[in-house]
């Protein structure tokens, strides 16, 4: 076990409970407020707990301005005691969780309410990218005014030159998502895509193209953090967090991005949790691109770096494969909901390892990997972290 | 290889014109040490005065050593193009209408990592060189161009759009008569001009070169008085939508300051032909050219104004005259200011007195007419915004950013 992760504290006598997912639309009228309320609102319904139990509040989207978490106390009639805002994108619920864990285990706070979400009206997109980030505003976006399409097409063209990756690699990671999609009713694509579909697909910023892209729309994701003595006593589902990374502009000295944080944190995340690669029953990676999708499996430890286009070649990632991998279909093929996708991937995982998954269930899941990767600033993506979670009978 | 330009095909007035449209020109504060750079054509990037090392994007603080002193200095601009894209679905109107869009990443050799725009000869895994360049926001932005020079790279459909190479092009010379006038003429016939229009004052004045200038290809005289309103408004309603680059080379010079001259005519007639010359010309004028920033190959593209450096800083033996040039330069500003919308660029090009009649006492340096127009020409094909001709414009620059008290005190 590495030095860092002899020095972590488990998350002890904390859990996480009550996978939220309000079914997303391809645009909306309503508001990130309304997004996120009823996201609130599941969450107390699944947990049959008083809205007044709930004294921590985290809240992660790119369409709540001018508000921030405390403006939805006031709007949504809440009273906490802990507070926060994480402006993460991909990475919002790996550090959700982390935050409120903490609070949680500190006596900072009983339940924290963990949401992401967000509208998507039809001017969202292209006004997200225009005022993401300062360097991105100066140094980035004039350029073509690609967006995260252009920026992570520098980066994908670098790893395929370099490592040997194909579009048909990226395509069987795209593909098996599909499939995975058309048994999760949430999912707004509905139809199934073939190899030969992706590959025909039109370009969008070489070599990205159509299918590659996740497809921006409103909807919201949400998790409770809570005591596990307070989920005990509700009789509620929930899940321990045996491990969890994260970290921020990792490797700068890289030209361009071929690893991300999890790289350098990822012996943490296995030693603090006591399993190895191998023991995860359902990996849940962030997939804005199928390319990062692959260099996940490198920097989380399920091969190589440099070995993930044979890793795709070699495994099966649909819910009854090998290698189940974003069961519920992903960003890329359930929609990209703004910080919700940063969520996604840890209300699957909860769902996974709790055994709520329904038509999209692993038989036996007991541990299951969430990762987050976001926030390209300038000319890569800055945050990345990860958390494993284990179920009751783990 | 980069396809030769072929010349724009004539107009169907049943078509409407391509309205412009602007690249995202959002930028913070600090990175306009970029755009300053760019208006005068160098390289720079910052560079932390206390632990050396060049950064980029524009920042405020060195993330080697958290240092706040990130002057821009001049920088090497040779490096290595790493990535490459082609954006074919921007979010924006301005690179929707010109998609596909080659972009890439440069290494440069001295250390900072730049998404650039692409020269359509660079390949991905050779070396380049960078320029910055402003964009038709007015903007700076990075151009990557092939290490080594390639034929026709000057019509690089990617490079054409941060310039406003003269070539296939239609010019309007407000002043034929001027030694600087008519090499500018020459100058861009030579760079390809389509057509120059040259304006004449006072047609009925014999013209010494008037047999020469009707040999050249392309040149047709035109009666253009500056200082008359009617005149410029006249030629406009003929020329104004085949004027691609207007170059005002209207020139008024007179020796003396305040006290020396006596009476106001001189005043007078000097802010007629240069101050109130360049009112009409972008009354007359500038509104057209707006609406045809993006107008093909033959878009409206630039307008050059032709300054004495002494705009910048009053010189007393000619004070009245610089006083005048100094208007016209704060007009500049505001034309530039108002065609930025239309993707116009306007160039000032200072020089010190010219090699000609009207300083003909002073010592040298003087400037050649001809190097004044070949500066014009070089600063279009590059997309300049300033530019200093000769030795004495470039010592005032200097002197002026240095010390403008001590310039103040040694031009008295």
């Amino acid at each position: 076990m590495s030095e860092a992760a002899r020095l972590r504290r488990p998350y002890d006598g904390v859990v996480v409970a009550a996978p939220v997912t309000i079914p997303y639309e391809r645009y909306s009228l309503e508001s990130a407020q309304w997004w996120i309320g009823r996201a609130l609102k599941a969450l107390v319904e699944t947990s049959r707990l008083d809205k007044r139990a709930i004294d921590g509040l985290v809240v992660s989207s790119f369409t709540l301005q001018p508000d921030s978490a405390v403006a939805l106390t006031q709007h949504f009639g809440l009273s906490t005691r802990w507070l926060d805002t994480i402006p993460l994108g991909g990475v919002s619920g790996i550090a959700g969780l982390r935050k409120a864990a903490r609070a949680v285990q500190a006596g900072d706070a009983d339940v924290v309410a963990c949401i992401a979400g967000d509208t998507n009206q039809v001017d969202t997109f292209r006004r997200t990218l225009e005022n993401f980030s300062r360097f991105a505003q100066d140094a980035a976006y004039p350029y073509g005014a690609g967006g995260a399409n252009a920026s992570f097409a520098l980066i994908a063209r670098h790893y395929m030159t370099r490592f040997g990756a194909t579009r048909e690699d990226f395509g069987r990671i795209a593909v098996s998502q599909r499939a995975n999609a058309l048994r999760n009713p949430h999912a707004l694509m509905k139809t199934p895509l073939t190899l030969e579909q992706y590959m025909a697909a039109r370009p969008i910023s070489d070599p990205i193209h159509l299918f590659d892209c996740v497809m921006p729309c409103a909807g919201a994701e949400a998790f409770l953090v809570m005591r596990e003595d307070i989920a005990a006593s509700l009789n509620l589902p929930a899940a321990r967090i045996a491990g969890t990374i994260e970290r921020h502009n990792a490797f700068a000295e890289d030209v361009v991005q071929t690893r991300g944080g999890w790289a350098m944190d990822v012996s943490d995340l296995y030693g603090m949790a006591g399993v190895q690669p191998d023991d995860i029953d359902v990996v849940l990676t962030y997939d804005d691109y199928p390319f990062v999708v692959m260099m996940q499996f490198e920097d989380l430890g399920f091969c190589a770096k440099g070995e993930g286009p044979r890793f795709v070649r070699e495994h099966d990632f649909t819910i009854g494969g090998d290698f189940p991998h974003n069961t519920s279909g992903g960003q890329l093929s359930v929609g990209q909901a703004g910080a919700g996708g940063g969520y996604l991937g840890m209300t699957e995982a909860l769902r996974q390892v709790l055994g709520m998954a329904g038509p999209t269930q692993v038989a036996g899941a007991r541990t299951a990997l969430a990762s987050g990767f976001g926030m390209i600033n300038y000319d890569r993506g800055l945050s990345s972290g990860a958390a494993i979670l284990t179920g009751p009978s783990a | 290889m980069t396809e030769p330009l072929s010349p724009p095909l004539k107009r169907s007035p049943l078509n409407r014109t391509q309205l412009p449209s602007q690249p995202p020109a959002a930028r913070s504060r600090t990175s306009h040490g970029l755009t300053r750079a760019a208006a005068e054509g160098r390289f720079a990037l910052q560079r932390c005065t206390h632990c050396g090392a060049f950064c980029y994007p524009a920042r405020d603080i060195c993330p080697q050593c958290l240092s706040t002193d990130l002057p821009f200095v001049d920088a090497p601009n040779g490096g290595k193009l790493v990535s490459e894209t082609t954006v074919r679905v921007p979010a924006d109107v301005y690179f929707r209408e010109r998609a596909p869009w080659r972009i890439g990443l440069v290494e440069l050799d001295c250390g900072p990592i730049l998404v650039s725009h692409l020269h359509g000869d660079c390949v991905a895994g050779e070396r380049v060189r960078l320029s910055l360049q402003l964009d038709k926001s007015g903007q700076a932005v990075a151009f990557a161009k092939p290490q080594e020079e390639t034929p026709a790279m000057q019509d690089d459909r990617q490079w054409r759009e941060l310039t406003a190479d003269p070539k296939f092009r239609r010019a309007l010379v407000t002043n034929g008569r001027s030694a600087v006038g008519l090499a500018t003429v020459d100058a861009l016939v030579k760079a390809g001009a389509r057509i120059v229009h040259v304006g004449v004052p006072d047609r009925w004045k014999p013209f010494p070169e008037e047999e020469r200038l009707r040999t050249l290809p392309g040149v047709k005289l035109v009666p253009l008085d500056l200082g008359d309103e009617r005149s410029v408004r006249d030629l406009a309603a003929d020329i104004a939508s085949k004027t691609d680059i207007l170059v005002n080379t209207a020139e008024f010079v007179r020796p003396g300051g305040l006290t020396d001259r006596k009476g106001t005519s001189f005043f007078q007639m000097e802010l007629a032909e240069t101050y109130m010359g360049l009112v009409h010309l972008a009354q007359s004028f500038g509104p057209t050219m707006r609406m045809r920033g993006a107008d093909g190959v033959d878009s409206a593209a630039a307008w050059v104004n032709v300054l004495s450096v002494y705009a910048l800083a009053n010189w007393p033996p000619f004070g009245a005259h610089a006083a005048a040039q100094a208007g016209c330069l704060s007009l500049s500003h505001c034309l530039r200011a108002e065609l930025r919308s239309g993707g116009v660029k306007v160039m000032n090009v200072f020089t010190g007195p010219i090699d000609g009649d009207w300083f003909q006492t002073l010592p040298p340096p003087k400037v050649a007419p001809r190097a004044v127009a070949e500066a014009i020409v070089s600063g279009l094909r590059n997309g300049l915004e300033e530019v200093f001709v000769g030795d004495v414009a470039q010592d005032v620059r200097r002197r002026l950013a240095a010390n403008p008290k001590a310039l103040e005190r040694e031009l008295s």
